[in-house]
């Protein structure tokens, strides 16, 4: 089954190729670990997924790439086609003139409604192309104007339009020491927005990937490639085929319909996150002995020590069965689940909010919202909303 | 049936007319390429064949002008995308000559950057493709090769001197003679006369020029305005040209570069120039950058310092000197200015690198007014620009980075007398060019913080952009935008120079006389700057306070 990817602004894009391009050289990359058979199978099963297939053989991603503005955009399709291995489709994309300046309330009462048709008739002509559809998964970043606003708007309608389909909204909590100056404000915003027409949400904050970067791959002068790199090979794990409980040779049909039914029991409680390990430079990998025991183990103690509320975690934790690990060097492992890291989120959550809550006292930037239509009265909508999920997980 | 053409190769379309043909570009594009690209794709669509494209950008335009210019069926859907125009208008003698050297600027960057000549997005920001065979208005070239630039400028002076030099200079055919208004007498230094007597006299040319230049443009973004405050014209004239944008264009950015006069100033009456000036600003521009001469020459005096200081070992590059220019007035008598107008002219041009080019993470010009403008009163952004000169060691280690980093923080390197350290930042942008990446911005974020202070509640205002293309002469430059109580002082002493003046009446009947002048012109000028000095004041009494911690949201479950 299908999933078609939508990639909101500038983050959005950029994190969208990068993970096209991992799901792809991953699933060709010839390591030898398991016979010809498991192989075909496994990239079949891949290929279905993100890429449709074009007559001389390039695979085309499942993807609809939205921008407000060209730079982006052109540098995606370019990096991709490039690559030979893979590219965009040509009508895939949608792209005006102007960005929207930081601005949610631009993306979204501005932009939103007035592209609204084009967008969804791209949107559509993609979904018509998947033979079996499995749902949405949407990438976008909370700090800018684009991915926020217009991706706030584009997930609302996605669930009006289609709302038998599963969505998982892809969203980066930016750095805390600000990229943008009214990140609190949009990502606020968008939250509010998304934790109602949402079916999922998956966080990444780019503070702990930046650590990840840092630390435990060695690099040293990390750029944002490198980022979405990391995050590219986490969604890979994601994403990945994974095998289905009655034969090794069958894989798993409905990726976000599994990942739904265990992870998001209650509409509630829609935050998801991922760990993944190993993480490491391609240098380290010839030295390392791994097991998948250990690794399991390990990764149950990040789990644990992570979490603040340890009752949630024995119900909930389930690691799928990943019987093939992925045929590229890396990663092994992957473990979704949706409480530990809540605490760091809820404290995190916390934090936006209250920055929020201190510049809306002063009123600081207000009139640059107020101008494109969204009021004091939508903001205090997000708070109230926003506390009520922290409240909810606190209760947990 | 399709032939091989010079620089690219093509495939012959399947027998049954349903394969693809791939016509892939490689190389420069020639002259005739469109003419011969339309005919590929003409044969390629008899035989029911698509045609996909190479990777580079501009070809890839090429194909997509030809493809819509001939409407066929399978580009409708395929949008047009270009970036978005600025348009530069240069008011009086200090506007054109800044003007003039960063056009200078703008074009030398631009042939670093784009070797092949092909007109790009890049480019068409800020100048247009015009075909000179064309005659009249026409012969605007949107696509392919370079053909003739026109710089998308209005050129004002109510003095025929600086203009004629220009057009006189090297840079004449960048000009379009269409795009300029000029007058004999001068203002006389009189912002009376420059708003309310040139004005009313040229508001229907002004406002004509305006529209052509909009029409010209693709999607108009941001107009930058460049004058003095000092004078007669830029202060006037171009203070009264806001009102005419703001009341024609109100989605168009208004973007202002204004040269504060010194203490030292030799106009006598720049203090009543200047404070007039102030009001228009504060209700019809969406930035200011204000910028003062003394710390121009203060720059000038300190690169001069270490290009003839002779140290061992240390050579300056003569091309990344931020005050270098290849001449754009005529080469006689090398102004004093010159060098000074240059890092302005480098300034618009930092300002809007990450808008025209490709970069990592991307800032364009809504975004500086979304970021940096908290309350709409308060747009008045402190720059500052490094490095000043690059030394001919080409390998930069990290620690050259971080130098480069808290230089920006120095008081040397601003462009306005102020200090910024020890006043209250309202927020701050960092806008980053060449090839530095995301973890050395966030390192000397870190370690910059601690000395400044910033306002309770934007603890971490800082917004960031990192361009991939340096400027000329440089490998990494980095612009620091700041909005900052430290601006206040600046205006306190230009309130009480006005004040020493206007107390004694002095010079006041050159300004009375003129029609539509009255003292309450003054007097409204003065309440406008106390008021904004306050605002500033009020911020500034909570810089010690401690951060309140808000009582949270307190919801019923």
């Amino acid at each position: 089954m299908s999933i078609v990817t939508v990639q909101l602004g500038q983050c959005g894009n950029q994190i969208g190729f990068e993970v096209f391009d991992a799901l792809l050289s991953d699933s060709h990359s010839s390591q030898g670990l398991c016979s010809m058979r498991e192989n075909e199978a496994y990239q079949a099963s891949c290929k279905e997924r993100f890429f449709s297939e074009e007559e001389n053989g390039v695979p085309i991603a499942r993807a609809v790439l939205v921008d407000m503005e060209p730079k982006v955009i052109n540098q995606t399709l370019s990096k991709a086609a490039q690559s030979g291995q893979w590219k965009y489709g040509q009508h895939a994309c949608f792209c005006q003139k102007q960005g929207s300046g930081n601005n949610w309330a631009y993306g979204y009462s501005v932009h939103g409604p007035r592209h609204e048709e084009s967008i969804m008739n791209i949107i559509r002509k993609e979904v018509e192309k998947c033979d079996s559809f499995s749902g949405f998964f949407i990438i976008m970043s909370m700090a800018g104007g684009t991915g926020s606003g217009l991706g706030a708007f584009v997930t609302q309608n996605l669930e009006d339009q289609y709302s038998n389909s599963l969505k998982m909204n892809q969203i980066i909590w930016p750095y805390g020491t600000g990229e943008v100056i009214v990140q609190n404000y949009n990502s606020i915003l968008t939250l509010s927005h998304l934790y109602r027409s949402s079916d999922a949400l998956l966080l990444h904050e780019n503070d702990a990937i930046h650590k990840i970067c840092a630390k435990l791959m060695n690099i040293k002068q990390i750029s944002f490639s490198d980022i979405n790199q990391v995050l590219a090979h986490q969604l890979g794990s994601v994403f990945q085929p994974t095998y289905s409980a009655e034969s090794s040779f069958h894989y798993r049909r409905n990726p976000l319909g599994d990942l739904m039914e265990h992870l998001v029991p209650h509409p509630e409680f829609k935050m998801l996150s991922v760990r993944n390990i190993p993480h490491m430079s391609e240098n380290s990998l010839a030295y390392t002995t791994f097991t998948w025991a250990g690794l399991l183990k390990h990764l149950r103690q990040m789990l644990i020590s992570n979490a603040k509320m340890e009752e949630g975690i024995d119900r909930h934790v389930r690691p799928p069965l990943s019987g093939l690990p992925p045929l590229s060097k890396m990663s092994l492992n992957k473990d979704l689940h949706f409480n530990t890291s809540i605490a760091n989120l809820v404290i995190l959550r916390g934090k936006d909010v209250q920055s929020a809550d201190v510049g809306k006292k002063f009123r600081a930037y207000i009139h640059q919202y107020t101008k494109f239509g969204i009021e004091e009265e939508d903001f205090l909508d997000s708070f109230t909303s926003l506390e009520q999920v922290v409240a909810s997980y606190c209760n947990l | 049936m399709l032939t091989r053409q010079l620089g690219y190769a093509v495939q012959k379309p399947s027998l049954y007319g349903n394969g693809d043909t791939q016509v892939h570009l490689r190389g420069l594009l020639t002259e005739n390429l469109s003419l011969n690209l339309q005919t590929c794709l003409a044969t390629a669509e008899a035989c029911g064949s698509s045609v996909t494209y190479g990777s580079s950008l501009a070809e890839r335009r090429c194909v997509e002008e030809c493809r819509s210019g001939r409407g066929l069926a399978s580009s409708r859907s395929r949008r047009r995308t270009t970036m978005t125009q600025s348009v530069v208008v240069q008011v009086g003698q200090c506007g054109n000559q800044i003007g003039c050297c960063f056009w200078d600027l703008a074009l030398r960057e631009h042939a670093a950057v784009n070797q092949k000549g092909i007109y790009d997005e890049a480019i068409s920001s800020f100048f247009r493709n015009v075909d000179t065979r064309v005659v009249g208005d026409g012969g605007s070239i949107s696509k392919g090769k370079i053909c003739s630039l026109k710089a998308r400028a209005v050129l004002i002076d109510m003095e025929e001197g600086v203009v004629n030099e220009i057009l006189q200079g090297p840079l004449r055919d960048v000009f379009d003679t269409k795009q300029l208004i000029t007058d004999i007498s001068g203002s006389g230094n009189n912002w009376a006369v420059g708003h309310k007597v040139f004005g009313s006299l040229y508001q229907d040319q002004i406002l004509e020029k305006f529209r052509k230049s909009a029409e010209h443009c693709d999607c108009l973004q941001c107009f930058f305005i460049i004058h003095s405050m000092g004078g007669g014209t830029g202060s006037g004239l171009g203070t009264f040209l806001l009102k005419v944008l703001e009341d024609e264009f109100p989605e168009v950015y208004r973007f202002v570069t204004s040269i504060y006069p010194s203490g030292e100033d030799d106009v006598i009456t720049s203090p009543y120039n200047s404070i007039l000036a102030m009001k228009e600003l504060n209700e019809h521009a969406d930035c200011v950058l204000p910028i003062d001469n003394q710390s121009l020459f203060d720059i000038i005096s300190k690169i001069d310092l270490m290009v003839n200081s002779g140290k061992l070992g240390t050579t300056v590059k003569p091309k990344s000197l931020v005050t270098s220019s290849s001449g754009a007035l005529k080469k006689r008598h090398k102004k004093p200015f010159d060098a000074m107008n240059n890092i302005v002219a480098n300034l618009l041009l930092n300002l809007t690198s990450s808008a025209r080019f490709e970069g990592s993470l991307n800032m364009d010009l809504n975004e500086i007014s979304m970021n940096l403008v908290p309350f709409p009163q308060l747009h008045y952004l402190v720059s500052s620009l490094t490095p000043l000169y690059t030394l001919t060691d080409v390998n930069i280690p990290p620690r050259r980075l971080d130098q480069m980093f808290s230089d920006a923080f120095s008081k040397d390197h601003q462009l306005l007398r102020a200090d910024p350290k020890h006043s209250l930042y309202l927020a701050c942008a960092l806008m980053v060019r060449g090839n530095v990446q995301i973890s050395d911005l966030r390192r000397n974020i870190e370690r910059l913080k601690p000395s400044l202070q910033f306002v309770s509640w934007n603890q971490e205002g800082w917004k960031t952009s990192l361009c991939s293309v340096p400027p000329v002469g440089h490998s990494h430059s980095l612009l620091a935008l700041a909005n900052n109580t430290c601006v206040k002082p600046t205006f306190m002493e230009l309130k009480e120079r006005f004040m020493r003046l206007y107390k004694k009446k002095a010079h006041l009947h050159h300004y009375l006389q003129v029609e539509g002048m009255e003292e309450s012109c003054f007097t409204e000028a003065v309440s406008s700057l106390s008021a904004l000095i306050q605002e500033y004041d009020q911020l500034d009494a909570t810089k010690n306070m401690p951060v309140q911690d808000l009582p949270r949201l307190s919801i019923a479950m």
